[in-house]
């Protein structure tokens, strides 16, 4: 048995999602470990992007069942729930793969954005805070505090005050993970976290995911086209192929898998001696096409 | 002439043309319109001709251009071509030093000028009008400049709180002050009930359904005749007290009970100060509500509804809420319409009122709450200005809100100011700010 099926934050169980006569994802199957970083990859319109517009509340998916385990030993049926309560309560956030920001808002805007539920409640429903309570302005205090914390972390604290659209795109994408991690979640959905960035941006990409599995209590699922990073970073890998799971393993097992070889490269599996050293470069796709409502 | 500029000889011949070409379209617009006008008179219409003034309009047409050809323009060229940018540094710098004092500055100006000398009856009711404009403003500001949600009827909203106060004063014989929260709260309820049905909605399609809201609650005002007095309206509205104190002749009214003589400009100016009052809270809780999370989500959802989803704002609640409060203050500012006119029908409540309103937020930049003082003052008191010019008005009105948005397309004042800072506050360019659905 391995780690993430036994310590599960997030289970995917035999779900399809169809759009009209397209069947997107086929009875998928797959859970999401404590503390991994788990990566979901596969080939152009192999449904990646649906499978997380699934789990994040954006597509209700046709069949099937997707359960989120909180820390306390809750469940969420995520699949029943509305999108906006997915983060709220789940504790499930995502980022997007054309990179949504609040441009005309500043970095540090963004960040309280972010951390809109505690610090509704905080302000008493708007009422207090109208009036000026006390407790609400502790707990913007410690709203910034987390905001600091992230932008410190993200390297973009010299950027604090500037508008999120003026923000160059590397730094647009960290900004976006460090939104998303203001809602303080238990699981962080990246959708294609290093597209577009430079070879030093992805080392520094790389470098926050590590430090956010290990610090932060938080798992991470991700999309990834970037071999690179996925092969670095990820303790578990998860291959779509046609909307149907080819592979699931560690890193090592996935390489290694001619299935997988065949679907990324196509070729027939007598090929795979020949085809084992390209895979380690670059497998670049350019962009999927499916978005978000 | 600057060695960038063209040469002398093609200058004066390109002016030469575009001044026949002046003269040719103000030829053909002020001959038709000045140079001929009908008069009734026994047994029909007579035809009068003034064709001196429609000579002298486009004389003063013609020279202008030319003394712009000469001053400005020629200037303009020079100027640029010596000082590359540096001009408008200069300007945009001391726009930021004025933006600073503006505020306070107008402020000031509002409190003392009933009482300043050459304030009289006509100027105390245009400042009162002025201010009920700035006040719809702001509250319209709330939907449309933060929460991006173009709303065309909010009109409705206005009529609600006036028709609030009359019929509540009317049936149940209540006072002006406990009407107005009443009216604020009628008002924010049918706010929410429009929100319902225009939460799937985006882009033009909320436009057009907020119209229509706007246009059902006129009508049934007008045909709700046994309820609203449907076109006769509703008169004898009671008229605001000074706690409790009434702005009559006689003893154990306002003027007795301070010693004063009696005066009619009293009503006056404390329905000034009323309006005053009430557009002050309106900015000053919008103010409020920038800097706190609600806010923040309604600016929010202009720049990215589904980025608001993905960390967990309830974009339903967001937008109800936006709707309310903006309906709310609509509300206040129609009782306090209702009370200062003593009779409202629906006939105020049309929709060219929401245009008006929607024309002074987008022309004073959305979102900006100065802008819409400026803008409602330009609006307001320009219709006045021109009143002289009767029908003209509405020519004069269309062509200044076309050259307004020609020069400045995101509205006088279109930056934004950033609701909080860690260092520095600095101010967001234009481009950079959503202008949410609808638009």
């Amino acid at each position: 048995m391995t780690r993430w099926n036994e310590d599960i934050l997030l289970s995917v169980e035999r779900m399809s999602m169809r759009f009209g006569g397209l069947l997107a994802v086929d009875d998928l199957s797959f859970n999401v470990g404590k503390g991994d970083i788990t990566a979901l990859i596969g080939p152009n319109g192999a449904g990646k992007t649906t499978v997380f517009n699934c789990i994040t509340g954006f597509y209700k998916p046709t069949a099937g069942r997707i359960t989120a385990h909180t820390l306390e030993g809750e469940k969420f049926l995520l699949e029943r729930m509305d999108d906006f309560r997915i983060p709220k309560q789940a504790k499930v956030a995502r980022t997007f793969q054309n990179i949504r920001l609040f441009g005309g808002m500043t970095v540090l805007e963004n960040l309280m954005v972010g951390q809109h539920n505690p610090l509704m409640k905080a302000s008493k429903f708007t009422f207090g805070g109208i009036l000026g309570l006390s407790s609400y302005k502790e707990a913007e205090k410690q709203a910034i505090e987390l905001a600091k914390y992230w932008m410190e972390k993200t390297g973009l604290t010299y950027r604090a005050d500037d508008a999120a659209a003026d923000l160059p795109y590397g730094e647009q994408r960290k900004l976006e993970i460090a939104r998303a991690m203001c809602t303080r979640p238990k699981l962080l959905c990246l959708d294609e976290p290093a597209a577009g960035l430079n070879p030093r941006e992805s080392e520094e990409l790389n470098a926050l995911l590590l430090h956010i599995r290990a610090e932060e209590d938080t798992g991470i699922l991700l999309i990834e086209h970037d071999m690179n990073v996925v092969m670095e970073i990820s303790d578990h890998i998860v291959v779509l192929d046609y909307g149907e799971k080819i592979a699931d393993g560690t890193p090592e097992e996935v390489r290694n898998d001619p299935k997988v070889i065949a679907a990324y490269l196509g070729v027939s599996d007598e090929d795979v001696e020949n085809v084992e050293q390209q895979i380690e470069q670059d497998v670049t796709g350019s962009g999927e096409t499916e978005a978000p409502k | 002439m600057s060695s960038g500029g063209p040469a002398p000889g093609t200058d004066l011949a390109q002016i030469f043309k575009d001044l026949v070409v002046t003269f040719l379209l103000a030829a053909a617009i002020f001959g038709t319109t000045i140079a001929f006008k009908t008069e009734t008179a026994i047994g029909g219409l007579t035809l009068e001709t003034h064709y001196g003034l429609a000579a002298a309009v486009v004389g003063v047409v013609v020279v202008g251009r030319f003394i712009l050809w000469m001053t400005v323009w020629r200037k303009r060229t020079v100027a640029v071509s010596v000082v590359p940018g540096g001009l408008k540094q200069a300007i945009v710098g001391k726009l930021g030093f004025l933006g600073k004092y503006f505020g306070p500055t107008m402020l000031l100006f509002a409190l003392v000028f009933p009482f300043l000398p050459f304030t009289d009856r006509y100027l105390l009711d245009l400042g009162i009008l002025i201010l009920t404009y700035i006040m719809l403003g702001w509250g319209l500001n709330i939907v449309v400049g933060l929460a991006g949600l173009l709303d065309l009827g909010y009109v409705a909203f206005y009529a609600i709180g006036a028709y609030s106060y009359a019929l509540l004063a009317q049936y149940f014989g209540l006072s002006f002050w406990i009407c107005l929260p009443l009216a604020g709260i009628l008002a924010a309820f049918w706010g929410i009930i429009l929100g319902f049905p225009v939460l799937r909605l985006r882009g033009d399609y909320l436009a057009i359904v907020t119209l229509a809201f706007g246009e059902i609650i006129r009508v049934v005002l007008l045909n709700w005749y046994q309820f609203t007095g449907g076109p006769d309206g509703i008169s004898g509205i009671p008229r605001p007290t000074f706690f409790g104190l009434p702005f009559k002749r006689g003893e154990g009214n306002f003027a007795d009970f301070f010693g004063l003589d009696y005066s009619s400009m009293h009503r006056i100016i404390f329905l000034y100060f009323l309006i005053l009052l009430l557009a002050l809270v309106t900015n000053f809780v919008t103010n409020r509500l920038r800097r706190l999370p609600l806010g923040r989500a309604w600016e929010a959802l202009r720049e990215d509804e589904i980025a608001c989803r993905s960390i967990g704002l309830n974009t339903t609640l967001v937008k109800l809420s936006a709707f309310a409060t903006g309906a709310m203050f609509a509300g206040f500012a129609g009782s306090f319409f209702a009370t200062r006119q003593g009779f409202i029908s629906p006939e105020s409540f049309t929709f060219i009122e929401s245009a008006l309103i929607l024309a002074i937020v987008v022309l004073g930049g959305m979102g900006s709450q100065v802008g819409v003082v400026i803008a409602s003052i330009a609006m307001i008191g320009g219709f006045e200005i021109f009143r002289e010019a009767e029908q003209f008005r509405m020519l004069i009105f269309g062509l200044a809100m076309v050259v307004i948005m020609v020069w400045r397309p995101r509205g006088l004042i279109s930056t934004r100011e950033p609701s909080i800072f860690l260092v520095r506050k600095k101010s967001v360019s234009a481009d950079m700010v959503a202008q949410g659905e609808g638009h």
